[in-house]
């Protein structure tokens, strides 16, 4: 007979073997015996959290910046409800998460024992897969199991929950090693079909208004998947532009990207994609942010949608033609057998989509994106473009929070590799930078890590920069502070009669004395002519760093699709608002 | 243009609607059901019926049979997302009028009257495989298995007839022929 462990034992077992490196998580009750056991494992590092859905972001933005899964350790009870947004968080945006929760005792299960919920009943809509364990011998299998589910297929989160009992238990361990190949996904891992491959090209050949529409799947394929990209971009001369999520999967200052679309996407995105004749989707899912209203979306075009995920097929948009599989593999199929069918395409298809850039061309010179700017006061639009010419040289990771700033931060800072831009896509979740950022610094020390974030939101995970002073991770917080909830207060004054309601946040914190009180450092911008000199002033800090920029507290967020319209029939901004708002502007939005 | 408050488009048009028969092969295990059953309340999807049993002990499989309503696309993205569950083996869909597939739904009815209408009341059931499984003087117990419309129609017959109670489970769904669904 092997040697027996405990539970906890087996769980750290697992970990190791899962090469595991770094842990977020919170103690409690119920996982005491997994925190009691973490002294004699020297390979996991744990970093203690102060919140459990900041140990859930930490955990996101760890597995987004580094492409290994994150993993949590959180109590039973609160501990798991706390960490139930960042699980949804993970599950929109496909990262894989592996949370273990601690569970009162097996006997008391079910009888409202203190700190206990139904985890799994709590997280089944927010994970790929949970588990409850009972038996100390099924620990090792579902754990490895876990790990397994989160990183194959479509990556998600998942939850193992561990009754006290079972953690204290004695019972065998052995790796079976990962059958990784194996998705979890309703049949992602079909062999790509060559008949697809050669109805694409057919396509593309034909096709003389072409445009690739990126998305996250590509960043989640690998660093690979997108060499490839830029590959198929530059083989074939087609217009090129991504989702929030995609962002940095193609270059973000290369002439061919058109810059992200959707509803704050730029005007030269969406009216491509209104317009072109072949839709290419490469690990995008036609979220509503991007279709707007689906009956008028790109109405002349064929569609193509190439998804790891089965069920992401035909959900918002029906296509043309639809490939099973993962973007990099597929990619890597597609290239090669272009190169080899249509050498020289580039040079021969130039006439063909010629009048296609030029009317790309047209819409570029609109330069959505144009602002006013201002010698007086800051426009938030103005710092983000600062921000990004005095750290693009460096490997500049960036999180963002949810808001205005997250577009600013989208449309402004150009993005050259992926895995650089860590946001809350999906969900949309207020507070998601400060903890993810957390997770970037501890998967990628040594490396600049910003997270650019709104007064209102970086409140809501505040606590998290305790985190971040007691593990040394000098992350800096650029917070475009406006005083209101940007975008809510947008939305109130096109869409509700400039009714401003509970948008305004009085009594704000002094962010400058909120910083030191935690023990980082604390520098506030009031003006244009500063800003440069404040920003270096942040970079060069080696400590956690809030900064207060003070930014205009009108400024809106354009370009901006109004709802009900088409691609084509998109707001400009202030100009247009001159002009518009009065009578028609107000109403469209 | 309809004034729009909202950030969120306006719905689309809607297809037609379509009665399917929806099968689907569980692992046997804790929660199977309910991730089965929250995946259609979490995505707005109908459940008109819900049938489910142990079908091979050996191997823990469950089989679930829903009747579900909805527009080819809604079916299509039902099919998928229950294939994505982790638990799920495979998943067959049949359209309710699909004359290769066989239906069944079986019912119990208890009728409670005077022996003029007690036999009225059997022999109406008659034609529906009825098998008569509990009897007394003021009553009886009887099981038929049918469609669902025809239950429908009989529970209509049988309310003035003196019908007490009614059970009756979900469908149950099978191809004909030699053929079997992999």
């Amino acid at each position: 007979m092997g040697k027996i462990f405990s539970g906890a034992e087996i769980v750290f077992k697992c970990l190791e073997d899962q090469k595991v490196k770094h842990v977020f998580g919170y103690p409690g009750g119920a996982v005491l015996p997994i925190y009691d056991e973490l002294k004699n494992h020297k390979s996991i590092k744990h970093i203690l959290v102060r919140h459990e859905q900041g140990a859930g972001h930490a955990a996101e933005g760890y597995a987004r910046s580094s492409r290994k899964p994150g993993v949590m350790f959180v109590t039973s009870g609160p501990g798991v409800t706390n960490a139930v947004t960042a699980l949804t968080d993970a599950y929109m945006d496909s990262i894989p998460i592996v949370c273990i929760s601690g569970q009162v005792p097996t006997h008391l299960i079910g009888t409202d024992a203190f700190q206990e919920c139904d985890t799994t009943g709590i997280t089944r809509p927010c994970t790929k897969h949970n588990w409850l364990v009972k038996d100390v011998n099924d620990l090792a299998n579902t754990i490895h199991k876990a790990f397994e589910v989160a990183t194959t297929g479509r990556p998600g989160p998942v939850l193992v929950d561990i009754p006290k009992d079972v953690q204290f238990k004695k019972g065998k361990y052995k790796f079976k090693k990962n059958n990784l190949n194996k998705t979890f996904n309703g049949g992602g891992n079909k062999k790509i079909n060559s008949k697809h491959l050669d109805q694409l090209i057919k396509m593309m050949k034909q096709s003389s208004r072409p445009i690739f529409y990126t998305g996250g799947g590509v960043i989640n394929s690998g660093p690979e998947a997108s060499k490839l990209v830029r590959e198929l971009v530059s083989l074939t001369g087609f217009p090129i532009t991504s989702t929030l999520t995609g962002l940095g999967a193609y270059p973000g200052d290369d002439p061919q990207f058109l810059g992200m679309l959707g509803m704050h996407g730029t005007y030269e995105a969406n009216n491509a994609m209104h317009d072109c004749d072949l839709m290419i989707n490469i690990g995008a899912r036609f979220d509503d942010r991007i279709t707007g209203k689906v009956d008028e979306f790109s109405p002349k075009s064929k569609k193509v949608h190439i998804d790891i995920d089965p069920s992401s097929i035909g959900k918002n948009v029906k296509v043309d033609l639809s490939i099973i599989s993962d973007v990099g593999s597929l990619l890597k199929s597609l290239t090669t057998v272009f190169k080899e069918k249509n050498k020289n395409f580039l040079n021969s298809n130039k006439q063909k989509t010629s009048n296609w850039w030029k009317k790309i061309e047209k819409w570029r010179e609109k330069r959505s994106l144009n602002f006013i700017n201002s010698d007086t006061v800051i426009k938030p639009q103005h710092a983000v473009k600062r921000l990004y010419e005095l750290t693009k040289n460096k490997d500049t990771f960036i999180t963002t929070e949810v808001g205005q700033h997250q577009m600013w931060a989208a449309q402004h800072y150009k993005f050259n590799k992926p895995n650089r831009l860590m946001t809350s896509g999906g969900l949309g979740t207020m507070g998601y930078g400060l903890p993810a950022a957390v997770g970037v610094q501890i998967a990628n020390p040594g490396k600049l890590v910003i997270d650019i974030a709104g007064e209102a939101s970086v409140l809501m995970t505040m606590q998290e920069m305790s985190t971040a002073a007691q593990h040394r991770l000098p992350i800096k917080i650029f917070i475009l502070n406006n005083q209101y909830m940007g975008m809510v207060r947008q939305w109130q004054e096109l869409l509700h009669e400039k009714n401003y309601s509970e948008s305004y946040t009085a009594a704000l914190p002094d962010f400058v004395k909120l910083a030191e009180a935690y023990g980082c450092v604390g520098i506030r911008a009031t003006k244009p002519s500063e800003l440069d000199n404040k920003i270096k002033e942040m970079i060069d800090v080696d400590k956690p760093v809030i900064f207060d920029c003070e930014v205009d507290k009108g400024e809106n967020c354009y370009p901006m699709i109004p709802s009900g319209k088409p691609h084509n029939e998109m707001l400009l901004g202030s100009r247009d608002e001159k002009e518009e708002v009065s009578d028609e502007g107000k109403t469209l939005v | 243009m309809k004034k729009s408050k909202s950030a969120y488009s306006e719905p689309g048009k809607f297809g037609r609607s379509e009665h399917h028969i929806i099968v689907v092969w569980v692992d046997n295990e804790t929660g199977v059901l309910a991730r089965v059953v929250g995946l259609f309340s979490g995505r707005g999807y109908n459940i008109e019926s819900l049938t489910v049993a142990e079908v091979d002990k050996k191997k823990h499989i469950s089989r679930i049979t829903i009747v579900t309503s909805g527009t080819p696309e809604v079916i299509e993205q039902i099919k998928l997302q229950l294939t994505k569950l982790i638990p799920v083996h495979k998943v067959a869909d049949f359209k309710r009028n699909d004359p290769k597939i066989l239906f069944k739904e079986l019912a119990l009815f208890k009728v409670v009257s005077s022996k003029k209408n007690q036999e009225k009341a059997k022999k109406i059931c008659k034609k529906y495989n009825s098998i008569i499984v509990d009897k007394s003087k003021k009553s009886f117990v009887i099981q038929v298995t049918a469609l669902r419309r025809e239950i429908d129609k009989l529970i209509e017959v049988l309310g003035p007839l003196g019908l007490a109670s009614t059970s009756r489970t979900g469908a149950v769904a099978m191809t004909r022929g030699s053929r079997v669904f992999k």
